[in-house]
Order: structure tokens, then C-alpha cells, then sequence
């Protein structure tokens, strides 16, 4: 046991701390800056007012994918506002030389997809974007946490970021998840379990024989919903699975680059003896499929469980809020959620966008139709998974079904291309957000796995999967 | 920094950064016009007309400097245009009991001071305001103390950089580009180690 044990989050914040003074925050060094659209064109205005350069194009990469169509990559963007947006994004590429997966290019997807996909996201790396589902990138023992715009410019500015450091927290998962019960399910167990604030302040590290038995894309789904749970990284420690997932992606190391690595990234995982700040431990073999009920990741429920009653709710806040949930939600309280009658299913975003996420979904549809009064959209994060799954025939699983098969971006998760739920619309969704109007003015959103998705597209009806089988 | 105003109140917990600005908004490259966009889901009719009964579209918070609201305000997506447009219609700070992450940091950097007050003092804030609703609610933030009309002299926690950067109106990236030495200090070290996308 080393004489000062630390965790995972501890040695990578450690390992790039460019400069320490007393009373201010640490200056830390950036590995890999993801830059898109939709919250870095001011930063980069700001960079012109200043006559300053971006100072590490070369551990910068950005791409389109909020604000982009999901249409066939042939039509142009009909939204002159979007079109604008996506125009700039590679103007300011080429002026600030920026490698860039425009809409266009083969590689184009959803910033937290195309990052590991391509082998940009490593262990032990600090990893900034401006968006909040960072998180993702902390599934490869990477410390990566959603920014604002001006930090964004910071980063641009520096390769450096001013942080206070979080407090550390562990999640730890034991046990065998039950059939039917996916990633998806844990962090959603977590949310409801700690509730949408319970981790802020905080980084999560996910520990246990649970989180050790997922794969890379599972874990990626688990960590990219932390700040669902109000923390604003979290992180798995990496093992074989990682390095197997990485090795002879394009950017990953190479030769004796790959040997050195791997070496490194070895001496990442927590310290026998380190302590954490917090902990919450889930227990996966009790574990239910999961579902939200109301507008926020912390209102969930087991998919058989019922709609929580505000009446039981001591705290008078609280209790509002779970009567203003359910009045926007047109639900009642105490009731099933299951049987409850859907017009759309999402099946997508950088949280279950991936291929396995797609090939959960089309084991499902596989020789079923989706119900005739559901509207189905499945839409892969990134366009070589879309290449993967049309490779895999599951295209024609999903077309065979009566689903949608539509090209890569974040789509109706954030609802800014035209892709979206109308006023009073419900949706079974496998993205991160059912707040009020998230996916639509007016929509109602339950968040969910894949495969809870797939099966309530098939009956029309907020399904367990479980039911089919 | 130090102000007086009037209290807006939008008592809901974990007011999420979409209900601040929804994001079909966010397609703008500039920062500006965002005001009129703050909480537009809940502030206009389908048709575009203000909802009269919205606190926002009232006179008196037209003319506020004080939003108060529940736990967790501004948790959810980090779009920076949520402290932008609480600031272009006219706030300069934001009473809760807690706030999210990243909204705390963009807040600070847009000279928005999230003002974090115990659950009793909130209490009381509400209790006050029910009372009266007129009353004013002043807000120094060199001296670390908030107060409103009758009522007691709470003190609020701020970390001191941010409140220097407040007070003397700091510009973060300058400070941060005044390392530069560091920084390249930092970089010649890692080159050919750690950093393997490093050319």
C-alpha cells in the first residue's frame, strides 16, 4: 500500500496542475478540448477581440451535431439560423486551424461518440467540451467535466483551465444485473437514489464488480449521465477492456507509444487504502429496468413501479415540485406507469447512440412492427456507426419494423434541428434530459434503456421488455 | 458591488438551465437579444404574447436586480446563455440554497453572483416576502452581507478569487495568459510522456 494512497480523480487532477496559489483556483492543463457548434462561437469571437490564437489546435477537435438535420446528408440545412451556425463552426476551424468532422465528413458525429470512436479519449487525460455530457470521457479514466463558453475561450486561449477541485465520490455497484436490466438502468437508479442535485460539488468514480462486468460503450452510458446526478465528472478506472477498446484506434498511441501508454495508464486506478469524500453503494442484483415519470433524471421508478404520490412527501418544496411534475406530465399519482399510452420513441443521443445500443433496439424490433401509433426514430451518434449497424443489416430491422433510420446527431435529445416532440406528445426517450419542454415545447419525456424503448414502441404503451420475451 | 433591489420570485427547486433559455435559442452566434428569451416557456402564450400573470413580465421585475429561487437553480445543460440572459433582463444576482456546478462558474464569470443562503434564512426570506412583498433586499458583496427591509444581517459565503474578480472586475483569461511561463513550462515536460496526441 503506498504511503499516501490517492484516487483515480486525485492523480489526474495531480498529474496536470500547471500552476497552485494559495486562495485562487489550480491551473490546469487541458489534454483534448471537443469543441462544437452550438456553445463555441463566442468563445471564439472573443479570441478574435483579443488578436489572440487558439494555442493548441493540436489537442482541439470539433465537429457539428446539435443544430445539424438528421435529413439526408444530401438536402441542404433548411434552418437559416442553423445553417449560420454550422457555417461558422467551420469558418472557425479553418481560421484557427482546428481539425474538424464537418457536417459533411465521414467521421461527423456526436462529440462524445466520435471522441472515443476515434480513439481521442484516453486514460488519465484531462477532457473539456462545452457541454455538460463531458462526462462521458471519464468511461476511459479520463477526468472530464462540461464547461461554460468563456471557459471554453479560456481553453481555446490557454490549453489551461482555473478549477477549484471537486470532491471526490464513489459509487460503487456490486453485483450481476438481472436480463433486461442495462447501464442505462444503473445511472438512472443512481439519479433517482441521490436525486438530480445529490452529487454536486462532486466527482463520481464508479467502482464495483457491476461497473467491472460493462462493456466500454455500457460504461460510457453510465458515467455520460453524472451530471444527471449533479456531478460534474465521473469516472471509471481503466482496465484490459480499455485498453482493448482503444488499441489501433486512429489517434490512440501507436508501436512503442502503445507499450509506454498502457504502462502509464497502468498506475491509474485507485489506491488500496484512498478514501473518498462520499459514497453510495447500488446493489445491481436487486436492480429493476428503470423509467422516469417525471421532469427531471432524479424522478424515476422501477418500469413496474408506481407513480410516487406528492401527498407522501413531507418536505412542502419538495412536495411542489413533484405535484408541478406530475401536472405537466398529465399523470396520476399512485398509478402504473407501464400501459401508459406513448406517441413517440427517441432512440439515440451521446448517451444510447452506440452500436450495441443499436443492436439492443433491433433485437427487440427484430420481425415485430412498431405500434402504428408511434412515431420511431432511431438515430446512431455518430455516421461510422451508422456505416457499422447498416454493415450488421440492423438498417433493415429497424425500416422492417416501421422505425425511422435516420443520419447522426444529437437529434430530439436537445431538440434544436427540427427533430422534436409536439405540445402534449409523450415519448419513451434513451437520451439524459425529460425536463420540461426538453425534446419539444409542451413534450413529456420518459428516459429509459434501449431495450425498454424498443419494446414500449412495439405495444404503444410504456412497456417492460421483460413481457416480450 | 453592492445593490439594492426588489426580490423576483420563482419558487421551484432544481430550475434547470432549459427553463432559463430553452435551447432552440441557443442556434444565435452572439450573445445578445437573450433577455427576451429568459424563461420564455413559461413567460409567453403559444401566439408569442406574455403570459400577464408571469412574475417576469411584471413591471416590478423589469425592474429588479434579485432573482430568488429553490435548491439546485440552474442545474442541467452548461449553455453559458443562461447567466447571459438573466443578466441582460436586468439581474445581478440569484438567491438559493444551492447551486449546479457549472452554472455557479458561468455565473461568476458574467458577474451574476449566485448567493448561497442557508434553508432557514430562505425560510424567512419567504416568510418576509409573504408579509411583504415589496421589500428590498440589499447585497454587499465585499462585505459578504445580505439584508433586506426588517430583516436581519445575514453573512454569505464567496470564494475569495471570485469575489476579487468580482470586486475588481478581473479579466480570468488575462490572468490565466499571464502564466505563460508555466504553461510552457508545463508542455516541455509532457512532450513524448503522457501526452500522446501531442505532435
Amino acid at each position: 500500500m503506498p504511503s499516501n494512497p490517492r484516487t483515480i480523480i486525485q492523480k489526474v487532477w495531480d498529474s496536470h496542475i500547471v500552476a497552485e496559489r494559495e486562495g485562487a483556483p489550480s491551473l490546469l492543463f487541458i489534454d483534448l478540448h471537443l469543441v462544437h457548434e452550438v456553445t463555441s462561437p463566442q468563445a471564439f469571437s472573443g479570441l478574435r477581440q483579443r488578436g489572440v490564437k487558439v494555442r493548441r489546435p493540436d489537442l482541439t477537435f470539433a465537429t457539428v451535431d446539435h443544430s445539424t438535420p438528421t435529413t439526408p446528408r444530401n438536402l441542404p440545412i433548411l434552418d437559416p439560423i442553423a445553417a449560420t451556425q454550422v457555417a461558422q463552426m467551420e469558418t472557425n476551424a479553418q481560421d484557427f486551424g482546428i481539425p474538424y468532422f464537418g457536417f459533411q465528413n465521414r467521421d461527423q458525429g456526436i462529440v462524445h461518440v466520435i471522441g472515443p470512436e476515434n480513439g481521442l479519449t484516453q486514460p488519465g487525460m484531462t477532457v473539456v467540451c462545452g457541454d455538460s455530457h463531458t462526462a462521458t470521457h471519464g468511461a476511459f479514466g479520463a477526468l472530464a467535466f462540461g464547461i461554460g463558453t468563456s471557459e471554453v475561450e479560456m481553453v481555446l486561449a490557454s490549453q489551461c483551465l482555473l478549477q477549484k477541485k471537486s470532491k471526490s465520490f464513489e459509487v460503487r455497484v456490486d453485483g450481476a444485473l438481472k436480463n433486461g436490466v442495462t447501464a442505462k438502468d444503473i445511472i438512472l437508479a443512481l439519479c433517482a437514489k441521490i436525486g438530480i442535485g445529490g452529487g454536486t460539488g462532486c466527482v463520481f468514480e464508479f467502482t464495483g464488480s457491476a461497473i467491472r462486468a460493462l462493456s466500454m460503450e455500457e460504461r460510457m452510458t453510465v458515467c455520460n449521465m453524472s451530471i444527471e446526478a449533479g456531478a460534474r465528472a465521473g469516472l471509471i478506472a481503466p482496465d484490459e477492456k480499455t485498453y482493448e477498446y482503444l488499441k489501433g484506434r486512429r489517434f490512440a498511441p501507436k508501436g512503442e507509444k502503445w507499450d509506454e501508454a498502457v504502462a502509464y495508464w497502468k498506475t491509474l486506478p485507485t489506491d488500496e487504502g484512498a478514501t473518498y469524500d462520499h459514497s453510495v453503494t447500488i446493489d445491481a442484483d436487486s436492480l429493476e429496468p428503470m423509467i422516469t415519470f417525471g421532469t427531471n433524471p432524479g424522478m424515476g421508478i422501477a418500469i413496474n413501479g408506481a407513480i410516487p404520490d406528492p401527498a407522501g412527501i413531507a418536505d412542502p418544496l419538495e412536495r411542489e415540485s413533484l405535484r408541478k411534475a406530475l401536472q405537466y406530465m398529465a399523470l396520476e399519482a399512485g398509478a402504473p406507469l407501464a400501459g401508459q399510452k406513448i406517441d413517440v420513441v427517441f432512440i439515440g443521443s451521446c448517451t444510447n447512440s452506440r452500436i450495441s445500443d443499436l443492436r439492443a433496439a433491433a433485437s427487440v424490433l427484430k420481425g415485430r412492427k412498431v405500434s402504428a401509433s408511434v412515431r420511431t426514430m432511431v438515430v446512431p451518434g455518430s455516421q461510422e456507426i451508422k456505416r457499422q449497424a447498416e454493415a450488421e443489416g440492423l438498417h433493415e430491422v429497424f425500416r422492417a419494423a416501421g422505425a425511422e433510420w435516420r443520419e447522426a446527431g444529437c437529434s430530439m435529445c436537445i431538440a434544436m434541428n427540427g427533430d422534436q416532440l409536439s405540445p402534449g406528445q409523450y415519448s419513451v426517450s434513451t437520451s439524459n434530459r425529460n425536463f420540461e419542454g426538453r425534446q419539444g415545447k409542451g413534450g413529456r419525456t420518459f428516459l429509459a434503456s434501449p431495450l425498454t424503448a424498443a419494446a414500449s414502441a412495439v405495444m404503444g404503451v410504456v412497456t417492460d421488455v421483460r413481457t416480450l420475451v | 458591488m453592492k445593490f439594492e433591489s426588489t426580490v423576483t420570485q420563482i419558487q421551484a427547486d432544481n430550475i434547470d438551465t432549459d427553463q432559463i433559455i430553452p435551447a432552440r435559442f441557443l442556434k444565435t452566434i452572439s450573445k445578445d437579444g437573450l433577455g427576451d428569451q429568459l424563461f420564455f416557456d413559461w413567460r409567453y402564450n403559444a401566439d408569442g404574447s406574455p403570459k400577464p400573470e408571469f412574475i417576469l413580465n411584471t413591471d416590478k421585475a423589469k425592474a429588479s436586480k434579485v432573482l430568488f429561487a429553490g435548491d439546485n437553480f440552474g442545474c442541467g445543460s452548461s449553455r453559458e446563455h443562461a447567466p447571459w440572459a438573466l443578466t441582460q433582463y436586468g439581474f445581478q444576482a440569484v438567491i438559493s440554497t444551492s447551486f449546479a456546478d457549472i452554472f455557479k462558474q458561468n455565473s461568476l464569470k458574467n458577474r451574476l453572483l449566485p448567493l448561497v443562503v442557508s434553508r432557514d434564512v430562505h425560510q424567512q426570506l419567504r416568510d418576509a416576502l409573504a408579509a411583504n412583498p415589496d421589500l428590498t433586499v440589499s447585497v454587499d458583496v465585499e462585505t459578504q452581507i445580505f439584508t433586506w427591509t426588517g430583516g436581519p444581517a445575514v453573512a454569505f459565503a464567496i470564494d475569495p478569487f471570485a469575489k476579487h474578480c468580482l470586486l475588481a472586475g478581473v479579466d480570468e483569461i488575462g490572468y490565466v495568459l499571464q502564466h505563460e511561463p508555466q504553461i510552457a513550462a508545463y508542455e516541455a515536460q509532457r512532450i513524448g510522456t503522457l501526452n500522446t496526441l501531442a505532435s
